[in-house]
């Protein structure tokens, strides 16, 4: 298997398992989450840590609309955010009696009332709008966790996705610095970095990921990344033709920072509402560059030394 | 649902509480169905739909109402399935009183027993022929229910106005009856704007017709009121205006609470029915099996109910085997028999009083999940003994130690009378057995795993308890204990607990030959003269060749779209009931696009894509000839063939209790009053003076103005009910963690609540607290001249689990619908403070305070009918007319 670490400047492979060196990999697996139709039900979620064995996350009320979950972390593996927007100014009810106020509460901590949804591209709305989407890993196709882990626990499986092994991870965390959607995370109490396998133990089965499984509406579709890309264009076209302008692709691009997503959604509005980064770039980019740089600046230091020594003999 | 082109969704937030189910709503948006959601609050359904209405709680038969008269107005009822297929052209008694004309009462009520004297609602010619005449026992016990199967009685032939113009028909009097609720009257009653209830009424007109069909569903955000029958019928009346009854992507659907909710009635845990909706038999007026056979079938009537004989017959067969003949009424004396009111808040209040000594609790959790948690412990503490099983331990077997009233000084551990037994039982993936779903479905489940430890399966519970009672009676000579000792109790078992074959009593469900003991093929083969056995007549044929029905698992891309070899659905595995009406008068499908099932000229039979809802070789054309009875009496194009003339019930002459036509009134808590009638309440509901029980003032009494809010409760998808199996499941527990009120940023400003902070709710029977969740999703509503605020709440919190909190059914009372006996519990009063409730005997000092203020004496109930309403005499008293 080549070493991805060491691969300058990888060319945009839409097939990274065979770039990560498999020979006859399977067709890469992914998923499109149709937020359009999640219900927010976050059976994904419970699904998830039931099959994986994932610990509870805490019993903490966050008051976050119904995120109780927060983040994807080590311990939660699907996050469904929950995003409440607001009735444009001027929506019904009018005050009776002065005693009534009549000015909204402008912002109360929740981050559906935070600006970024107010300011989206949903002009023109009249209603109260409640967005739901789960998140998970996005099993990106240049994956910085992967490029920067130094123990090998990280690696690309024959369907593409980004997996931790957790009996090689050394907790280093220099991959939770290396995740630019900061999905992957470690543990408290054992230190290791813990995320997302799309259910590698059972889509090498021929099983379905435990949380699209469970999803009630297909908001989680699993599959062959080139058909879910393909069933989202339509998707989106379908909308677009409903009268829904504002649906959007996310993570579906080869073009994009990370090389395109194995996981990539269907967005209501810019991804900055569902606090989703609006253009991620895997930080290892540079790194040939950095590479070369820092090996022109070695070998100048090096010169320059021989140099000083050349010199310092004369 | 799939193939529906409009959704309205009122009274259920089915996204959360029915998630699954919720998939084809999906499918029917993807297809292009336009999805509404009516709701008090904006939840996860909301999201989903397309438009969503906000509501005052307790007012959907007025915005319903006014769908009605949005369509009788403009005439966009669906004329020819109207004319033909409902009561519409029926002329009603001249006697009838409508509630428009006195200020709220129909005609013939009773303000001794707050029932209704039916016989002026009757159709013409028939006010003493038909109908249930004094309504004051059924209202006792909750008769209504026997109806749900197969309508209630109508004698001989019916007057009728084919042009609908005859000022006394059906049609006319409904128009009448819902001229006043105009789309201005909708937003003041309900808060409702007009231009969204406009949008609806609009959406839900133009997608029903020839061409397209239109689905209603609701859940118990409708059933769970004084007046939730009714709610259901306004939604039953405008699917049958639009022709929206029997055919693909129409009808009313009733969404079921639990996993098998729709078994638990189909083979009753109820008080008042027996399996198949065949009515408990009343100890005065049902005192021979003849009698009681009578009372269901209505000697004369016209429709299926006629066979009523065979299916009791068959039914105590399967009880008593052998002991059961034609000589002895096979057993019928055997069968308890009711003395009146045996329904669970009945019981309850008896349980406070010492008149009952035991309770079984089986998959329930009454200390958190039923109304006035508070009189529901103090009930269960004042019993001799009281069995739980359950997955866990839930509030109900430790409120004894743990439940708030400990913390109160009510109950004292050391001094608690009641000796609880807990007995663990497996859970559904730890025994076989099936599920009866909303759609009357029945799925066979195998068991995955063995239960832990000493958990056992409610099959083995009772089949043993049987045995053991049996063995230890065996040799007694009391008359007493002959129907324990002769019941057929004969059930295979297998494994090292001796566990029943639940497929053996699935077979005794379906029915079978005495003699022979092959399974029946379906209840017309259930007989009146002790050959057959069937334990519930319309489950027969789930077990049809020998052959487990339910069991059926071929995937839906292997079959055609309704799917008939998934599971089995009651009766005779028909999908869609009354489906004789997706065909027009001849025969013919109303549309190419909404075919389903029709009349074979050629064949001389009825086909389709469903089991036909009908006899299937009477032709369209058949018309009974003058005498005849029972399902001979039905002509070609009846196609309500359970209904007893044959059409969809616009208008009820009898079977419901609380009128014959749907009227709004007020919820019995409510803040305002009554903007349509001087009635303000339903007159009809059933109400309990007893010390424990308070209702809150409503208008016009005085002091309604202590409880100035109007709060709900419901469900979250993250937890299940009283909270058993998910507040103490791990995974689900974390997903909502604590208990928590949601209000408007307009009330929390009012009433000065901070976001995470806390707030504690007060009504005349308790005090609970919980986290504020300040949210734009409930909003404040413009009702009439004044700002509504409704509050919401989740019913899953209580004191034991991973997650615990004060539990929101403490704060109602105890009011039930007449027909039903369901209790108001989706909508009361209350008041709500900033911060922490008080503790030990000051929360009770508060809540008495509370009493103080606003002029409430325990035990003493409100009256029924409004003051300065006019109570009409009965018109057969009045003028002494027949």
């Amino acid at each position: 298997m080549a070493d991805p670490v060491s691969r300058p400047d990888p060319p945009v492979a839409d097939d990274p398992a065979t770039a990560a060196g498999w020979v006859d990999a399977p067709p890469r697996m992914g998923f499109f989450t149709d937020t359009s139709v999640c219900i927010g039900c976050k059976a994904c979620e419970v699904a998830c840590k039931e099959w994986n064995g994932v610990p509870t996350s805490g019993l903490d009320l966050l008051g976050m609309s119904y995120d109780n979950t927060g983040a994807l972390t080590a311990n939660s593996w699907r996050h469904v955010a929950f995003v409440e927007q607001p009735r444009p100014a001027g929506h019904p009810p009018a005050a009776s009696t002065g005693a009534e106020p009549t000015a909204r509460t402008e912002f109360l901590g929740m981050p559906g009332a935070a600006p970024p949804g107010r300011t989206g591209s949903a002009d023109g709305r009249s209603d109260f709008r409640w967005l739901m989407m789960s998140d998970v890993c996005k099993h990106c196709t240049r994956a910085g966790c992967l490029d920067v882990c130094p123990t090998g626990a990280l690696f690309r499986t024959e369907f593409g996705t980004v997996v931790v092994q957790e009996d090689i991870c050394n907790g280093c965390g220099y991959c939770v610095s290396a995740c630019p959607y900061g999905v992957i995370d470690r543990r408290a109490d054992d230190g290791r970095a813990w995320k997302c396998t799309l259910c590698y133990d059972r889509i090498g089965a021929g099983m379905t990921p435990a949380c699209a499984q469970a999803c009630p509406t297909e908001s989680i579709q699993y599959g062959p990344l080139d058909e879910l890309r393909d069933r989202a264009a339509a998707r989106v076209a379908a909308l677009h033709e409903r009268g829904v302008p504002e649906a959007r692709l996310y993570g579906h691009d080869p073009a994009d920072g990370v090389g395109g997503d194995g996981a990539f959604f269907l967005l209501l509005d810019e991804p900055e509402v569902y606090g989703l980064p609006p253009d991620p770039q895997v930080p290892t980019a540079d790194l040939g560059r950095m590479w070369r740089r820092a090996g022109v600046a070695a070998l100048a230091m090096a010169a320059g030394a021989v140099a000083a020594f050349l010199g310092g003999r004369r | 649902m799939a193939n529906a082109d409009v959704i309205v969704i009122q009274g259920s937030n089915m996204a959360e509480a029915h998630p699954v189910g919720f998939q084809w709503v999906m499918e029917a948006k993807r297809r292009g169905a336009k999805v509404f959601h009516v709701d008090p609050r904006f939840t996860r359904t909301s999201a989903l739909a397309d438009t969503y209405l906000p509501i005052r709680a307790g007012t959907d038969i007025a915005l319903l109402g006014g769908v009605v008269n949005y369509i009788l107005g403009n005439e966009l009822d669906f004329r020819e399935y109207v004319l033909a297929y409902t009561n519409a052209a029926t002329i009603v008694s001249d006697d009838f009183v409508d509630a428009e004309d006195a200020d709220g009462l129909f005609s013939g009520f009773d303000p001794a027993t707050g029932s209704y004297v039916q016989d002026s609602w009757q159709y013409a010619g028939h006010e003493q022929t038909s109908g249930s005449g004094h309504t004051g026992a059924e209202r006792e016990t909750a008769a209504g229910l026997q109806h749900e199967s197969h309508g209630a009685p109508v004698s001989g032939a019916v007057a009728r106005d084919e042009t609908l113009q005859h000022p006394r028909c059906v049609y006319q009097i409904l128009k009448r009856h819902f001229a006043r609720y105009t789309p201005e009257m909708v937003e003041r009653v309900c808060g409702v704007p007009q231009e969204k209830f406009l949008e609806l009424a609009r959406a839900w007109t133009e997608n029903s017709g020839r061409e397209r069909t239109g689905c209603l569903i609701y859940s118990v955000g409708w059933t769970q009121h004084t007046v939730g029958v009714q709610y259901i019928r306004t939604g039953a009346i405008i699917q049958l205006l639009l022709g929206n009854v029997g055919r693909p992507g129409g009808g009313v659907l009733a969404l079921r609470g639990h996993a098998s909710i729709q078994g638990s009635t189909d083979i009753p845990t109820l008080f008042n029915l027996l399996p198949g909706y065949l009515p408990m038999p009343r100890h005065d007026v049902h005192p021979s099996f003849h009698a009681w056979v009578d009372s269901i079938r209505h000697p004369g009537q016209k429709g299926f109910w006629g066979n009523a004989g065979a299916f009791a017959a068959s039914l105590l067969k399967a009880y008593w085997g052998d002991a059961a003949t034609p000589e002895n009424d096979f057993c019928y004396d055997y069968l308890p028999r009711l003395t009146g009111d045996h329904g669970t808040y009945r019981q309850v209040l008896d349980m406070i009083d010492g008149k009952i000594k035991g309770y079984f609790l089986l998959g329930q959790n009454p200390a958190v999940g039923s109304a006035h948690g508070r009189a529901q412990r103090l009930g269960m503490a004042n019993l001799d003994w009281l069995v739980v099983r359950d997955l866990f331990m839930i509030e109900s077997a430790t409120f004894w130690r743990n439940g708030p009233e400990v913390a109160t000084g009510e109950i004292v551990p050391q001094e608690c009378r009641t000796e609880v037994f807990f007995l663990p039982a497996a859970s559904h993936v730890e025994k076989e057995g099936t599920f009866t779903q909303t759609q009357r479905l029945l799925q066979w489940r195998e068991k995955a795993v063995d239960p832990p430890g000493d958990a056992r399966s409610e099959l083995w519970f009772f089949y043993h308890l049987g045995r053991k009672l049996r063995e230890k009676l065996a040799g007694s000579s009391l008359p007493r204990d002959r129907a324990l000792l002769d019941l057929a109790w004969d059930y295979p078992t297998h494994g090292p607990h001796d566990e029943p074959d639940a497929e053996a009593v699935l077979r005794e469900i379906n029915g079978y030959d005495t003699a022979t003991g092959r399974p029946l093929g379906g209840f017309a083969e259930a007989r009146d003269d002790g050959s057959t056995a069937v334990g519930c007549w319309i489950y027969s044929g789930v077990y049809a060749d020998g052959v487990n029905q339910a069991a059926r698992r071929r995937p839906g891309q292997e079959q055609d779209w309704v799917a008939a070899e998934w599971g089995w659905a009651w009766p005779a595995n028909r999908r869609t009931l009354y489906n004789r009406a997706s065909a027009d008068p001849q025969g013919r499908p109303w549309s190419e696009r909404k075919r389903y099932v029709w009349w074979d000229a050629e064949a001389s039979r009825w086909t389709g894509h469903d089991v036909p809802d009908f006899e299937v070789t009477k032709p369209p054309s058949y018309r009974p000839p003058e005498g005849a009875v029972g399902p001979a009496a039905l002509a070609g194009d009846d196609p309500f063939v359970m209904q007893a003339d044959g059409k969809g019930w616009l208008y009820a002459p009898s079977g419901v209790l609380d009128g014959p036509l749907p009227t709004h009134y007020e919820p019995v808590e409510s803040p305002v009053r009554n903007r349509l009638y001087g009635q303000q309440a339903n007159p009809t509901r059933k109400m309990y003076a007893h010390p424990v029980n308070a209702t809150n003032p409503s208008p016009p009494q005085e002091h309604s103005q202590v409880f100035p809010y109007v709060f709900t409760v419901s469900r979250l998808t993250e937890h299940h009910t009283a909270g058993g199996m998910s507040r103490t499941v791990a995974p689900l527990a974390e997903l909502q963690p604590e208990m928590f009120v949601e209000v408007s940023p307009e009330l929390a400003a009012l009433v000065g609540l901070a976001p995470l902070g806390w707030a504690h709710l007060v009504s005349a029977r308790a005090v609970v607290e919980a986290k504020v969740l300040v949210t734009d999703r409930v909003a404040p509503l413009w009702v009439d001249g004044r700002v509504i605020h409704q509050l919401w709440l989740p019913y899953h919190f209580g004191f034991e689990g991973l997650v615990t909190g004060d539990s929101a059914n403490d704060l109602f009372g105890i009011t039930l619908d007449p027909n039903v006996l369901i209790q108001e519990s989706k909508i009361g009063t209350c008041d709500v403070r900033a911060g922490r409730r008080p503790t030990g005997a000051a929360l009770r000092d508060l809540v008495e305070d509370y009493r103080l203020r606003a002029g409430i004496v325990p035990g003493v109930t409100p009256p029924s009918v409004t003051p300065g309403v006019r109570v009409e005499p009965s018109v057969g008293d009045e003028e002494g007319e027949p």
